[in-house]
């Protein structure tokens, strides 16, 4: 190769090296602002701030959603499959919400360390399904449950 | 290995009779592609069985963030040579696949916000896939502006390689995000190297749309290009040749 070429090459790729080092410190440095929710084990940890609006996500453990029948009171725990989180909602959920769905709640934490939120949202997982498919796999899991 | 293809494309004329040939095909394959994938997975492919209907946006979401990010990962590509080999049709090759790039990118952004409406609850939310996308989408508009402010063609040209070539760098990230971070958005459902996240009915129409708008694009960015060589090599012999047995 040309040196004058071969040259132009170790520049660029010295300068690329350098500032994808540089990008990669400041992400990793800011990577608690740039997670979108905690999670109920960094919040048992006490790692999540007090009476400042924050994020809370994780999984909505079966059985354990309230609502009121006179208002729109809810009230339900999420969890990370280690630490559980109760959240208290007044407002109307996403058509997404149900036991078991991942959700990402707005809010702060009260002195009880439960969220009082202002804002529910559904995530999505990744896995997409005819409704005919997931009525076999039902189906199959009650077959197998039986005795 | 035989580099004669690589040179080959450092000749303007060459690449102009070249794409001649091959852009019309593209586009039209690609835009037959297009149309049975979107068609299939809009109308015939089965409801989600969470989502219901809104999961169809997916058929014209993923082939365009797709397509926005390997624009970009091209025109990194096409900003190194032109750095290093300083090829004349490098930046020809940005200037015509920025616009294109940006397209996708915008379409990407809209449609997830379309989507996340009725999913999430939200238009909009600052996690760290989505803000990575919308900035892919400010690099596209950059590249852009760089490539219409300078008046200077070479000191363009140049700008804008070295813009493509550190933007893709965005890249990683975005890829990356869903898993590094907590994000709302979840991780990727089409992917070439494992099993698919769906079932082969809904996975197929999005294969023929994605490859679709790949060909599509590729039709499109070089018509692009010829029109930019055109502008370019506006003063060489064989450019008033290629004019003249137009018959105009």
């Amino acid at each position: 190769m040309h040196p004058v070429r071969k040259k132009r090459m170790i520049t660029i790729g010295v300068i690329l090296v350098l500032l994808s080092a540089a990008i990669g410190l400041v992400m990793f440095a800011l990577s608690q602002n740039i997670n979108l929710f905690y999670s109920p084990t960094q919040i048992a940890k006490g790692e999540a701030p007090q009476q400042v609006t924050i994020r809370a996500g994780g999984m909505v453990v079966d059985g354990s959603v309230e609502r009121q029948s006179e208002t729109l009171d809810v009230a339900f725990a999420v969890t990370d499959y280690q630490h559980q989180l109760r959240i208290e909602y007044r407002g109307i959920l996403p058509d997404l919400f149900r036991e078991g769905q991942g959700i990402v709640a707005q809010g702060k934490l009260d002195q009880r360390g439960v969220l009082i939120a202002s804002e529910v949202l559904a995530k999505h997982d990744e896995e997409y399904m005819p409704p005919e498919v997931t009525e076999a796999l039902e189906q199959s899991k009650q077959a197998s449950a039986q005795p | 290995m035989n580099w004669t293809w690589f040179h080959k494309l450092g000749s303007p004329k060459w690449f102009y009779q070249w794409a001649s040939k091959w852009a019309g095909k593209l586009v039209w394959i690609g835009l037959l592609l297009l149309l049975i994938g979107v068609v299939w997975g809009l109308a015939f492919a089965p409801a989600d069985y969470q989502q219901g209907n809104s999961f169809r946006i997916i058929y014209i979401h993923v082939p365009v963030a797709m397509l926005a990010q390997s624009c970009y990962l091209a025109m990194g590509i096409a900003g190194f040579v032109a750095l290093v080999w300083q090829m004349k049709l490098a930046p020809v090759f940005i200037k015509s696949v920025a616009v294109v790039g940006a397209v996708m990118a915008f379409i990407a952004l809209l449609s997830g916000a379309i989507w996340g409406k009725p999913t999430w609850g939200t238009w909009w939310v600052w996690d760290a896939r989505l803000t990575s996308v919308l900035v892919l989408f400010l690099l596209y508009m950059g590249v852009i502006a760089i490539q219409n402010a300078l008046d200077d063609q070479v000191f363009a040209d140049k700008a804008v390689a070295v813009v493509s070539l550190v933007g893709v760098i965005n890249l990683p990230i975005i890829k990356y995000s869903v898993e590094w971070w907590n994000t709302l958005h979840q991780p990727a459902t089409f992917r070439l190297t494992e099993k698919p996240s769906m079932p082969m009915e809904m996975w197929l129409p999005l294969l023929f749309s994605a490859l679709g708008l790949y060909l599509f694009s590729a039709g499109i960015a070089m018509w692009r290009m010829q029109t930019e060589v055109l502008k370019r090599e506006r003063k060489a012999n064989w450019v008033k040749q290629e004019v003249m047995s137009d018959g105009i």
